[in-house]
C-alpha cells in the first residue's frame, strides 16, 4: 500500500532499465519500496540494474517483457499481479528512433510507433484494469515534451509521443472513478543514453531530476507533471505560435 | 483487455484524507446482514467502519468490502442502577452521551471527539485525558459479541476468552467485526467540569507540573506551542479537569444539571486551499491560543464538550487541512525516557512543523490488549499538513528514535509508518498474527493498514 506521502511500497517498471525507470526506482527504495518488478527485454543491462536495486535492499524480480509483443501482455503482467498488489507501475519504455533513417525506412517508423505507442496502450490497459481491482495504485506514464508539438526534426517520436500522452489522459479520466491515480510526465530533453549522440537541448534535464518530480507528483496525486516545471508556462506559449514562425524557430536551431 | 466499466465501488479515506483507495461500501442493519458479508467477501476481504475518525487507512480496505458500521446503532438494555449497557457497536459515543448523561452515567473514556462508534473505541482501544486514572477504553468492557473472519459469532470476555479479548482490544478490527459491547459505565451527578487552567512556561516546566500535581484530577492534559522556540520551547497550557459534583453548580443550573446540549456549526463547505495552516498563521494562532489562556484559574465551570470535545462543534475540521489532507503523529515514550521527549519536541520546533496545538498526557499504567497503544509515560499528539516537504523523512527519523527508547505510534493515528518498525514498537505483534491466522484461515478480514504494515 501506499503511505500518507504517496510513497509505494511496490513497484513495477515496463523498461526495467530505462535510466529514468532506475533513477526513480532508486529513489522510491530509499522511502518505502520494498518490492520492485522489472520488466523487460532479457539483457545484460536488464540484469545489471535488478543487481544494483538488490543491492539497495529491495526484493528484485525480473520479468521478460516485450512491448512489441502486446499478444503477450496480459500473461506476462498477470503474472506480477498475481504475485501482490502493485502500488505503482512506471511505463518507462520507449525509442528515440533516428529521424533521418526513419523517413527513408517506413517499416523503421512504424517500430517507433509500435513500441512508443501501439505497446504502452496493449500494457497500460492490462495494468490498468489490474489496479482497478486491487482498488489503489498509480500508473505512472512516461510521454514527453516532443509530444506537445510535432517539430521537424523528430515528428516521429514526437507523434508517438502526443498519442501516448492522449491515451494516457484518457484513461486516467477512465480510473479516476475507480480510485486509481494515472500520471502523466512530460520531461524534456533528458540527457542520458538515448541521447548522447544529440546536441543538448534548452531546459535539458536528468534522469534524477525527473525521478525527483514523479516522487513529488505521486505525493500531489497530480495528473501531468513537467520536468522541469519552467515548461509548462513554455510549452503554454509555443502551442499557440503561428505555424510559420514555429517552423522559422526550430529551423534557425 | 478492454477496460472493465466500473463497479459500484466508492472512494473511501481517513479522517486525514491521504491515501484514498475504493471499496464495496454495504451497510448491513442487521447481525445477520453482517454475517452474510463476512462470509461472502471475496479474496479482498472485508473491514469494519464506523464514523471514519481513524487518521490513516485503518478502516479502509483497498479492492474489497468495507462494512458501515452505523447502520447497527440500537442501544439494547440500560442498567441505570449498575451503570451498564450493552449496545450495538455502530452506537456513537455521542448518542450514548445523550441517552446516558440524564440517567447521571458518563462513558468511562472518551477521546477528542464524541463521534467515534463503540466498535471503534474497541477496535483501536482510545485513551482519554483520564488514562493515568482509567486506562483506556477497553478495561470498562464487560462483554463483546464478535464475528470473526471465519463467519462465526462469538460472546467474548475478558474472563472466558481473554486472548481473543485481548487480542480484539486494540486490535484495529482485524480479529473480526465487533458487533454489540456491554460496557461499565461512570456515575456523575452534573454534566459540568470543574476546570483548573495554568501555563508553563516551557517543556520542563510542563513536565514537571504534569508530574507533581497529575494524580488530584480524574481528567489532565496539556497543549504544546510546538512552534515556540529557544527558552520557550515546549511552552503549554495545560487543562485539567473533574467532574462537578452538583453543589459546585450555581442555583440556576442545579435544576437540570445533567443537561447535554452541545452545539454545532455548519460544516466547512469544501476543502480550504492547500497551504493555508503555513508557519505564519499556525504561529500566530499558537501565539494567540497562549496569551488568551489564564496564568492560572481554578474551579471554573465548564461544560462536557467544551472541555472535552472543542473541535466536534466544528464539523468535517478535517477538510481545513486543504487537498493533501494531513498526519496525525502520535507516539509514546515510557516513564524516565523524557529526554526522547525533550529530543523530539526540539526537532518539531527547530523544523518548524505547522502544528496546530500538540497535545502533551502523562499515561497511568499498561492496558492488556496486545496491540494497546498506551504505557506508562508520555504520549504527544500533532497533526501536521501532509503536503510538508519532507515530513515523511522526518516522521521516519522520530520513529528510530521513539522505537530506541522503547516506544512506540498509535496505530489509530497512523499513515506512514515502515512496517519494520511495528514489531520493534509492539512485541506481541506475533502472537496477534498467529491468532489471526487461527480464527481467519481464509484472511476474510483485512484493511489497507494491514496490508501496509503487515499486521
Amino acid at each position: 500500500m501506499k503511505d500518507a506521502f504517496g510513497a509505494p511500497q511496490s513497484l513495477l517498471v515496463l523498461g526495467g532499465a530505462s535510466e529514468i525507470g532506475l533513477a526513480t526506482a532508486r529513489r522510491l527504495i530509499a522511502r518505502r519500496t520494498r518490492r520492485v518488478h522489472l520488466a523487460g527485454r532479457p539483457s545484460p543491462a536488464l540484469d545489471a540494474a535488478a543487481a544494483e536495486l538488490s543491492g539497495l535492499g529491495a526484493d528484485v524480480h525480473v520479468t521478460a517483457f516485450d512491448a512489441l509483443d502486446p499478444g503477450s501482455h496480459e500473461e506476462v503482467l498477470g503474472k506480477v499481479f498475481a504475485e501482490g498488489d502493485i502500488d505503482m507501475v512506471l511505463l518507462a519504455f520507449g525509442v528515440l528512433g533516428d529521424q533521418a533513417r526513419d523517413e527513408q525506412e517506413p517499416l523503421s517508423a512504424v517500430r517507433v510507433a509500435s513500441t512508443n505507442y501501439t505497446g504502452a496502450v496493449s500494457s497500460s490497459l492490462v495494468c490498468g484494469a489490474a489496479l482497478q481491482r486491487q482498488g489503489h495504485g498509480s500508473l505512472v506514464v512516461l510521454s514527453s515534451v516532443a509530444g506537445e508539438r510535432a517539430r521537424r526534426e523528430n515528428f516521429i517520436y514526437g507523434s508517438s509521443k502526443a498519442g501516448l500522452d492522449a491515451f494516457t489522459q484518457g484513461l486516467g479520466d477512465a480510473l479516476h472513478p475507480c480510485g486509481v491515480h494515472v500520471m502523466a510526465v512530460r520531461p524534456g530533453f533528458v540527457r542520458g543514453r538515448m541521447t548522447a549522440h544529440l546536441p543538448p537541448a534548452p531546459f535539458a534535464t536528468t534522469p534524477e531530476a525527473v525521478a525527483e518530480a514523479i516522487e513529488g507528483g505521486l505525493r500531489r496525486r497530480s495528473e501531468v507533471i513537467w520536468v522541469p516545471g519552467r515548461l509548462r508556462p513554455v510549452m503554454a506559449a509555443l502551442r499557440h505560435l503561428p505555424r510559420p514562425l514555429f517552423r522559422h524557430l526550430t529551423a534557425a536551431r | 483487455m478492454p477496460v472493465p466499466p466500473a463497479p459500484a465501488t466508492t472512494s473511501v479515506t481517513g479522517w486525514g484524507r491521504t491515501a484514498p483507495t475504493t471499496a464495496r461500501l454495504l451497510r448491513p442493519g442487521t447481525y445477520e446482514e453482517a454475517v452474510e458479508a463476512v462470509r461472502a467477501c471475496d479474496g479482498r476481504g472485508a473491514i469494519a467502519r464506523g464514523l471514519g475518525r481513524a487518521y490513516g487507512d485503518a478502516a479502509q480496505n483497498a479492492g474489497g468490502a468495507v462494512l458501515d458500521m452505523t447502520g447497527l446503532d440500537r442501544i439494547h438494555e440500560i442498567d441505570a442502577v449498575g451503570g451498564v449497557v450493552t449496545c450495538d457497536a455502530g452506537v456513537s459515543l455521542h448518542r450514548l452521551m445523550e441517552v446516558l448523561l440524564p440517567l447521571g452515567w458518563f462513558v468511562p473514556v472518551t477521546p477528542g471527539t464524541r463521534y467515534v462508534t463503540v466498535g471503534g473505541a474497541i477496535g483501536a482501544d482510545i485513551h482519554g485525558k483520564n488514562h493515568h486514572v482509567s486506562g483506556s477504553f477497553s478495561r470498562h468492557v464487560r462483554a463483546l459479541e464478535l464475528l470473526t473472519g471465519d463467519g462465526e459469532t462469538r460472546l467474548v470476555t475478558p474472563e472466558a476468552d481473554p486472548e481473543l479479548f485481548w487480542a480484539t482490544a486494540g486490535g484495529m478490527g482485524l480479529t473480526g467485526v465487533v458487533l454489540a459491547a456491554t460496557i461499565q459505565l461512570l456515575p456523575v451527578e452534573t454534566s459540568l467540569m470543574t476546570v483548573d487552567t495554568e501555563r508553563a512556561t516551557d517543556l520542563d516546566d510542563l513536565m514537571a507540573r504534569l508530574t507533581a500535581t497529575d494524580h488530584r484530577y480524574r481528567y489532565s492534559v496539556a497543549w504544546i506551542d510546538l512552534l515556540a522556540r529557544g527558552a520557550r520551547t515546549g511552552r503549554a497550557v495545560l487543562t485539567r479537569g473533574d467532574h462537578a459534583p452538583l453543589e459546585a453548580l450555581p442555583e440556576r443550573a442545579r435544576r437540570a444539571p445533567l443537561a447535554f446540549r452541545p452545539r454545532r456549526l455548519p460544516a466547512a463547505p469544501r476543502p480550504a486551499p492547500d497551504g493555508l495552516l503555513g508557519r505564519t498563521t499556525v504561529g500566530l494562532f499558537n501565539e494567540l491560543w497562549y496569551r488568551k489562556a489564564p496564568r492560572a484559574q481554578r474551579g471554573r465551570l465548564q461544560k462536557l464538550a467544551t472541555f472535552f470535545h472543542p473541535l466536534d462543534g466544528l464539523p468535517d475540521w478535517n477538510l481545513v487541512y486543504g487537498r493533501s489532507g494531513f498526519v496525525q503523529y502520535q507516539f509514546v515514550v515510557g516513564q524516565g525516557q523524557e529526554e526522547t521527549l525533550r529530543s523530539v519536541v526540539r526537532r518539531l520546533s527547530t523544523r518548524g512543523c505547522p502544528s496546530f496545538l500538540a497535545v502533551l498526557k502523562r499515561f497511568g499504567a499498561g492496558d492488556p490488549g496486545w496491540l494497546s497503544f498506551p504505557m506508562a509515560g508520555w504520549t504527544l499528539a500533532l497533526d501536521i499538513p501532509a503536503g510538508l516537504p519532507g515530513l515523511g523523512a522526518l516522521l521516519d527519523e522520530l520513529d528510530e528514535e521513539v522505537a530506541a527508547a522503547g516506544g512506540r505510534v498509535y496505530l489509530a493515528k497512523d499513515s506512514r509508518l515502515r512496517p519494520d518498525m511495528l514489531a520493534r514498537m509492539y512485541p506481541r505483534l506475533d502472537d496477534f498474527r498467529s491468532l489471526r491466522a487461527r480464527y481467519d484461515p481464509r484472511g476474510a478480514i483485512t484493511s489497507d493498514l494491514a496490508r501496509r504494515l503487515a499486521l
